[in-house]
């Protein structure tokens, strides 16, 4: 029988999906984007994403501020993992620059570099928890995470917005009590990241709400500019830290985990296997800086007067040390004339930065390239055609920071 | 394992008179072409087999205002993972008359990034399915990034000198237009000496 | 038979030091308590904020560390945080607000219902903080009233629970005739607010 027996009238049924506004307040949105979907039933038919709404013109200030101002921009991009970000600029810098930096601030930086990692990678999988229902997971692991705030206390003073460290190495010596949080945090911590793991990586509902939803395959993916987790949740195994080592990368073991599908539950998975490399990324790099103790090389910053500010006492005492201080705090040392594109392995994926320099001592032009800017914009294809619930999911699995998106 | 010296071979080979002006600052190497071609270089960058740049990095523009006739350039970082070697490829434009091809055929990652270089410098990318601004509010009737428009909210007046990036003599944050400054209240205008700001 | 459970095996007194809220000013009697309306509605409002988290950027990961295990403003009877601003009486406003959400701002204040308060907490908030830029919006005071500023960029938790006591100062003291007053109302009209 191909015709109904019973004829509608015309036009009653005419639009069967209804529109819902998400954000930009939203508590499910985790930051500030709007999502207007369309919605059939509860299926997602098509959605248009708004940005924009925390956007701070990062670039157009940074061709106003000196290097070492624009370290204070970089650390509001993604406030997950600051110190990320500031070590990304200096090694910019120090690139256009040619400043060549000692083995021990590498490692240092190394070290807390890998902290960032991991509490950008707990607020990411912790926030996937509660999407998910569970609310423990979350509680559980921030108490922990003041352990890593601690650490970043002891080193520059500030807890989330670090500014830390400078061209060529940190502005202090890290004091023993910063190795000795490191070391309480290496003996606490694994326990902790176990038993959240518990909570989670095999629990039937977790898997069920994750499995399957959100994936994207590797092409498309790359087609979409997807680095960091969320790429090698899709089997691709681009890490920065391997492909083009920075601040001494090379001299660490580690393995890059990859996922297969990349749904919201491998990019868990990578995440979640992330921090176990970090953690032993750390530990290494802590073995390695205790054997410069009492040695030469037992340093905290390069040696570039021109752009590293001389110690206090100095100032004080010795005319250069003034002058260096005097121009440096004012602004008045010249960069060389050059462009330089320089990436570090982000929290959420390739961190780059391009600088344009005329010389002058504002940069000409600088371009921050923001991971989740790019990936952000494969939201649609991902969640065409799955629940509304799975959606919001999504969102929180791909790490999206609205104060890095919008720049 | 595939050097800048054969892709620059690669390249002159394919398009010997259009392809100029190779540099490889801080070893990355880079070159531009005229604005018609970009697509073509891009394409051909992507589909040739020993090239293989198949992955766009980032794409943004960098506003000259001294250069005449092209003042925009378009910059796309490519990069080839297999290989894992970087590429810089810049097209110049007129800012009188911003229009190039659209790349998001190729990479849809290409989508936002042209859709903010519009926002930011009015580059009109041919062919985009939606070139809107993205980070700026629609009515917004300028494009802020380019260099003649200030950083500074002008709405405030209680940081006025040039500290804050306010009039003074180094007219930091004024607006550089042929009528004077235009985005500056008319009582700030004046310096101390009694010259205008601009 | 069902008995209470213990947990230990010598009972510990009482602790003294729970923190209980004042009692207002008034004559006591035999059985009687008496004192102002206004301080008992003060002691009631004071002590069970809903505050609505209004977060956009780094200062909302310090309000989570806030709300967390460690700092917990739930003991300053903000245990309920509510998403919905018609439920809440509190208005947090953590981070940048751009020119492109400050109407959103403005229209998740107006649906609160009164009395309601706002905090701004952090530079940007208050100021625009380092981004004196042409899409910033140069304090959140530009679109609706604030009560209380926090400093910081972003504020400490300890900062940002401070901000909330202050609160609770100004909400347990507010005249319950303030918000009909013709000061409250000139204030509101300033904002284009009926």
């Amino acid at each position: 029988m191909s015709e109904h027996h019973i004829k509608l009238p015309e036009g009653s049924i005419e639009k069967t999906t209804t529109t819902l506004n998400l954000g930009p307040t939203h508590p499910a949105t985790h930051g500030v984007m709007q999502n207007i979907l369309e919605l059939d039933g509860e299926r997602i038919v098509s959605t248009e994403q708004t940005i924009g709404y925390i956007h701070r013109a990062f670039e157009k200030i940074a061709e106003r501020r000196p290097l070492y101002q624009i370290t204070t921009l970089t650390d509001r991009m993604n406030y997950c993992s600051s110190p990320i970000n500031n070590m990304g600029w200096h090694l910019t810098c120090e690139k256009l620059l040619g400043v060549k930096t000692p083995k021990r601030v590498d490692y240092l930086r190394v070290i807390i570099m890998e902290l960032a990692r991991i509490s950008d990678h707990l607020i990411c999988n912790s926030i996937v928890g509660v999407d998910a229902g569970a609310y423990t997971g979350f509680l559980y692991v921030m108490q922990y995470r003041e352990l890593i705030y601690e650490i970043y206390e002891e080193v520059c003073g500030a807890r989330l917005t670090t500014n830390m460290g400078r061209i060529g190495g940190f502005e202090r010596n890290f004091n023993d009590i910063a190795f000795q949080k490191i070391e309480k945090f290496l003996k606490e911590y694994p326990v902790v990241l176990k038993e959240f793991e518990n909570l989670f990586q095999r629990n039937r509902i977790f898997m069920d709400r994750t499995k399957g939803t959100g994936a994207i395959s590797a092409e498309r993916a790359l087609n979409y500019g997807f680095t960091g987790p969320n790429l090698r949740a899709a089997g691709i195994d681009y890490d920065i830290r391997v492909h083009a080592p920075y601040s001494s990368y090379e001299d660490f073991q580690f393995n890059i985990p990859v996922g297969t599908t990349g749904d919201n539950y491998d990019r868990w998975l990578v995440r979640e296997q992330e921090m176990w490399q970090s953690l032993s990324i750390i530990e290494q790099a802590y073995q390695k800086v205790q054997e410069f103790k009492g040695t030469e090389a037992d340093v905290f910053h390069a040696d570039v007067p021109e752009y590293y500010l001389p110690e206090k006492p100095e100032v004080y005492t010795k005319m250069e040390a003034l002058i260096y201080h005097f121009k440096i705090v004012m602004g008045e040392v010249d960069m060389p004339v050059g462009e330089v594109y320089n990436s570090v392995e982000g929290g959420n994926g390739e961190l780059g930065f391009y600088l344009i320099s005329d010389g002058g001592r504002t940069p000409y032009r600088l371009h921050f390239r923001r991971p989740c800017f790019i990936y952000y914009q494969a939201f649609e294809e991902l969640i065409k055609g799955s629940m509304l619930s799975d959606a919001i999911m999504t969102m929180s699995s791909l790490n999206l920071i609205a104060g890095e998106m919008d720049s | 394992m595939l050097t800048n010296e054969q892709i620059k071979k690669r390249l002159t080979e394919k398009f010997p008179e259009e392809v100029t002006g190779f540099e490889e600052p801080y070893g990355m190497l880079t070159f531009e072409a005229p604005k018609e071609l970009n697509l073509k270089v891009l394409n051909f960058l992507y589909d040739d087999e020993e090239l293989k740049f198949r992955f766009l990095t980032t794409l943004c523009a960098v506003h000259y205002p001294e250069k005449k006739g092209r003042e925009l350039a378009i910059v796309y970082h490519v990069h080839n993972l297999e290989d894992n070697i970087r590429l810089r490829f810049k097209v110049y434009t007129a800012i009188s008359e911003p229009d190039i091809y659209t790349a998001t055929g190729l990479f849809s990652a290409a989508n936002w990034l042209e859709r903010e270089t519009y926002d930011f410098y009015g580059v009109n990318f041919i062919g985009h399915p939606n070139l809107k601004r993205i980070l700026n509010v629609e009515e917004m009737d300028y494009h802020p990034m380019r260099k003649e428009y200030p950083l500074e909210d002008q709405t405030r007046i209680d940081k006025d000198d040039e500290m804050f990036g306010r009039g003074g003599e180094s007219g930091f944050g004024t607006a550089k237009t042929e009528e004077g400054s235009g985005t500056i209240p008319e009582s700030e205008q004046q310096h101390e000496e009694g010259k205008p700001i601009v | 038979m069902a008995r209470p459970v213990s947990y230990n095996l010598i009972k510990k007194p009482l602790e003294t030091d729970i923190s209980m809220a004042d009692m207002p000013e008034g004559s006591m009697g035999e059985g009687f308590f008496a004192t102002k309306l206004n301080s008992v509605i003060g002691l009631a409002r004071k002590n069970s904020i809903w505050p609505l988290p209004f977060a956009t950027s780094c200062c909302g990961i310090e309000f989570m560390a806030t709300m967390g295990s460690h700092y917990d403003l739930a003991r300053f009877g903000s245990e309920r945080v509510g998403f919905s601003p018609r439920q809440c009486d509190l208005l947090m406003v953590m981070g940048t607000i751009a020119k492109k959400m400050g109407p959103v701002v403005k229209q998740v204040y107006l649906q609160m219902a009164e009395p309601r308060w706002v905090i701004a907490v952090g530079a940007c908030a208050s100021s625009g903080g380092i981004f004196d830029t042409y899409s910033v919006l140069q304090g959140i005071d530009q679109v609706v009233p604030v009560d209380v500023y926090v400093p910081g960029c972003p504020p400490r938790p300890e900062a940002i629970i401070d901000g909330v006591m202050r609160i609770q100062d100004l909400v347990g003291k507010e005249s319950l005739r303030r918000r009909n007053g013709d000061q409250y109302k000139a204030l509101l009209d300033s904002y284009g607010i009926q």
